[in-house]
């Protein structure tokens, strides 16, 4: 098989402040094939922003990445030059934030930041590359593009402003989007509509997304994969519906318990204990056992390392068979490992 | 945007009829103009006779509306010093002062912008800092102190520059100027860094935090994303962000550049408005003191106007209209 598009590989980031070393990305790594979607869930603080903005070279400073490697087909990107790198954000990938409201420069045109883009990472002319930018924007479903190309962003509604900038990610036909959050900001009857748009743009291109989110349905329809992040790690990784029903990480389960489901015969909204750990907070063992339900003595000391688990990566110690009497052996799920007093 | 006009205009005339009624009201409480006018050995009937004359008998709104209807063609009345009318010695000394101020705002707009920018991009640099040490003594120092430094230093110790007087200055019509000759040029100098060195320092004082402030935001972020090279996001993206708060502010700052130059015009005995209204002051020369403040205040109008032009010019999301609809 070639080289996923993307490959992050025990990626590390760190964040040097007065209170000392914050380690937000502890060890994370995971794939994203050709046209493959993969979530990344979890709780605020968890991550999933600081992985992204690794992948793409623009974390904040203090940050920077302490180690691991960030391989895009193949080919190292976490190292390059900072020119280099400038050059593969917005050709080799593309990003969308959360805010459209915010993502474009108020004061230009969108026509002038699309054909900006487009002659940055192109050989196209000014023309050519305006007329490319009428096709983005039919692409993306603009409406009438010849006439609201030539509009300022504060003429365009929120869905359609992230249209455009959905447009802008894609004007280099970029292998990668990253997308997080893009739909957080809009209204619900938009959020949907921006979803598809983005699994079409996903399917018909076959670019990879990482799509991280906090709407449980939107992952479920939208990805082929998630990754559930908990304090800086991966806590499970596999296939969307794998994960949904039948989460194997206590935290997992959690998260998807929390989950309305439609059908409302099984809705019981249940909520995790407790918090997320501060990044500076992050109890010895399990960063989850705090909360956890399932927690025995080696949760404590030990920190779990993801493991692969039927088809799931999972971090647990409940699926190391080195855990003994603990460990839940083949074909068992999270249900045979209850505490006795709540199986009673 | 018509509105938008018309309603800058109608609050600078409304600013403008509001001076000239603090000016108008100064011939009332500020001595007595009939005192200030005739000698000592004017008689009663002398003095009650220039007292018809210059409509001083009639009700107080009816004079007012004389004294603005005479203002807005430019006739401020006759000095009671030098007994010539107000207007004409205004037009003498404008010439001086309108250099001056222009001159210094160009210098601060232009090398404050500059700096605020190097300043903002440099952030920790070496010189930025430097800059950023020195803008705090502008922004410290009074103006009068910066200008009596900078004699000591350029004309005392050095010999390089004058330290008073416009220089020789070459007629073109009713406008004297001093950029033509070399010693009215180099008269300019030091008045020049001295009016506009406070100016400077605020405007790159400005420019420089709200650059910084602009390149957090998120468009900026996305750029980034984008790929745009540096250069260009610095420059194209977040320079005219900047500039958009900068103008307001800037802007009125370079008004009250003609306003500050009183203090410079006296330090270099400048032949300008400034030392002709402390002159004025010090003779309670009631007529060009008020023709003075509706001068400062009408200058003052017009670069607010400006501003609000520029404003729509540099911000899209003002003009509106006609992209709105659907
Ligand atoms: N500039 C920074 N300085 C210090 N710490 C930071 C910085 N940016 C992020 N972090 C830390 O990194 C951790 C992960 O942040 P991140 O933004 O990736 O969370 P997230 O999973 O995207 O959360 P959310 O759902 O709220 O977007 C946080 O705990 C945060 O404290
Ligand atoms: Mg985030």
């Amino acid at each position: 098989m070639s080289d996923p598009v993307l490959s992050v590989r025990d990626l590390r980031v760190e964040f040097h402040t007065r209170r000392g070393v914050l380690k937000a990305i502890d060890g994370v790594s995971f794939d994203i094939g050709k046209g493959e979607v993969l979530g990344v869930v979890g709780e605020s603080g968890a991550g999933k922003s600081v992985t992204g903005s690794a992948v793409i070279g623009l974390i904040d400073p203090p940050g920077r990445i302490a180690g691991g490697e960030i391989l895009l087909s193949g080919q190292r990107v976490d190292n390059l030059p900072p020119e280099e790198m400038r050059k593969v954000r917005g050709k080799r990938i593309g990003m969308i934030f959360q805010d459209p409201l915010t993502s474009l420069n108020p004061l230009y045109k969108i026509s002038e930041q699309l054909i900006e883009t487009i002659t940055t990472h192109t050989d196209l002319s000014p023309t050519q590359a305006r007329r490319r930018a009428v096709d983005l924007l039919a692409e993306v479903g603009i409406p009438a593009p010849e006439k609201r190309i030539d509009s300022y962003p504060h003429e365009f509604s929120g869905g359609m402003r992230q249209r455009v900038v959905i447009a802008l990610a894609l004007c280099a036909e970029p292998e990668l989007i990253i997308a997080d959050e893009p739909t957080t900001a809009l209204d619900v009857s938009v959020q949907a509509q921006i979803i598809t748009l983005l699994k079409r743009l996903g399917r018909e291109h076959g670019t990879a997304i990482m799509l991280v989110t906090h709407d449980m349905g939107v992952i479920a329809e939208t990805a082929d994969r998630v990754a559930v992040m908990y304090a800086g790690r991966i806590a499970e990784i596999g296939p969307v519906h794998d994960v949904v029903q039948n989460p194997l990480h206590p935290y997992a389960e959690g998260l998807m318990g929390a989950i309305p489901t439609l059908a409302g015969e099984d809705a019981r909204l249940v909520q995790i204990p407790g918090s997320m750990p501060r990044l500076n907070r992050i109890p010895p063992g399990c960063a989850f056992n705090p909360r956890c339900g399932y927690r025995f003595g080696r949760c404590t000391v030990d920190r779990p390392d993801p493991l692969p688990w039927r088809g799931h990566r999972v971090a647990c110690h409940l699926y190391d068979a080195a855990s003994g009497p603990h460990f839940l052996g083949e074909g068992k799920t999270l249900a045979a490992a209850k505490k006795p007093e709540e199986a009673a | 945007m018509i509105a938008y006009i018309l309603r800058s205009l109608a609050q600078g005339a409304l600013v403008l009829l509001a001076v000239a009624f603090i000016a108008f009201s100064m011939f009332r409480f500020v001595g007595d103009p009939v005192a200030n006018m005739v000698g000592q050995e004017a008689t009663l009937q002398d003095r009650q006779e220039l007292r018809e004359r210059l409509g001083l008998e009639r009700p107080f709104p009816v004079q007012f509306a004389i004294f603005v209807g005479n203002a807005v063609q430019g006739d401020f009345g006759v000095s009671y010093r030098q007994a010539r009318p107000v207007s004409a010695l205004m037009v003498e000394r404008l010439p001086a002062t309108l250099e001056l101020a222009i001159l210094s705002a160009l210098f601060a707009t232009v090398i404050g912008v500059g700096f605020g920018v190097y300043a903002a991009i440099r952030r920790d640099g070496f010189l930025a800092n430097v800059v950023m040490t020195v803008s705090l003594v502008g922004v410290s120092l009074p103006t009068f102190l910066i200008g009596i430094g900078l004699i000591y230093v350029f004309a005392v110790e050095l010999r390089w520059l004058p330290s008073f007087g416009r220089g020789e200055t070459v007629r073109i019509g009713w406008w004297t100027t001093g950029l033509l000759t070399e010693s009215g040029l180099k008269s300019l100098v030091l008045p020049v860094l001295t009016l506009g060195f406070f100016q400077l320092t605020l405007i790159m004082r400005l420019v420089r935090s709200e650059m910084l402030e602009v390149m957090r935001a998120d468009f900026i972020r996305f750029a980034r994303a984008r790929g745009i090279p540096e250069r260009t996001i610095e420059f194209r993206h977040a320079l005219r962000n900047t500039l958009i708060p900068v103008v307001t502010i800037a802007g009125l700052q370079l008004g009250s550049i003609i306003a500050f130059a009183i203090v410079t015009e006296t330090v270099f005995q400048w032949p300008g408005l400034g030392s002709l209204f402390v002159q004025a002051v010090q003779f309670a020369d009631v007529p060009v003191m008020a023709a003075y403040l509706v001068f400062v205040a009408f200058v003052f109008v017009v670069v607010n106007l400006l501003v609000d032009l520029t404003y729509v010019l540099l911000d899209p999301r003002l003009r509106g209209g006609k992209a709105l609809a659907k």
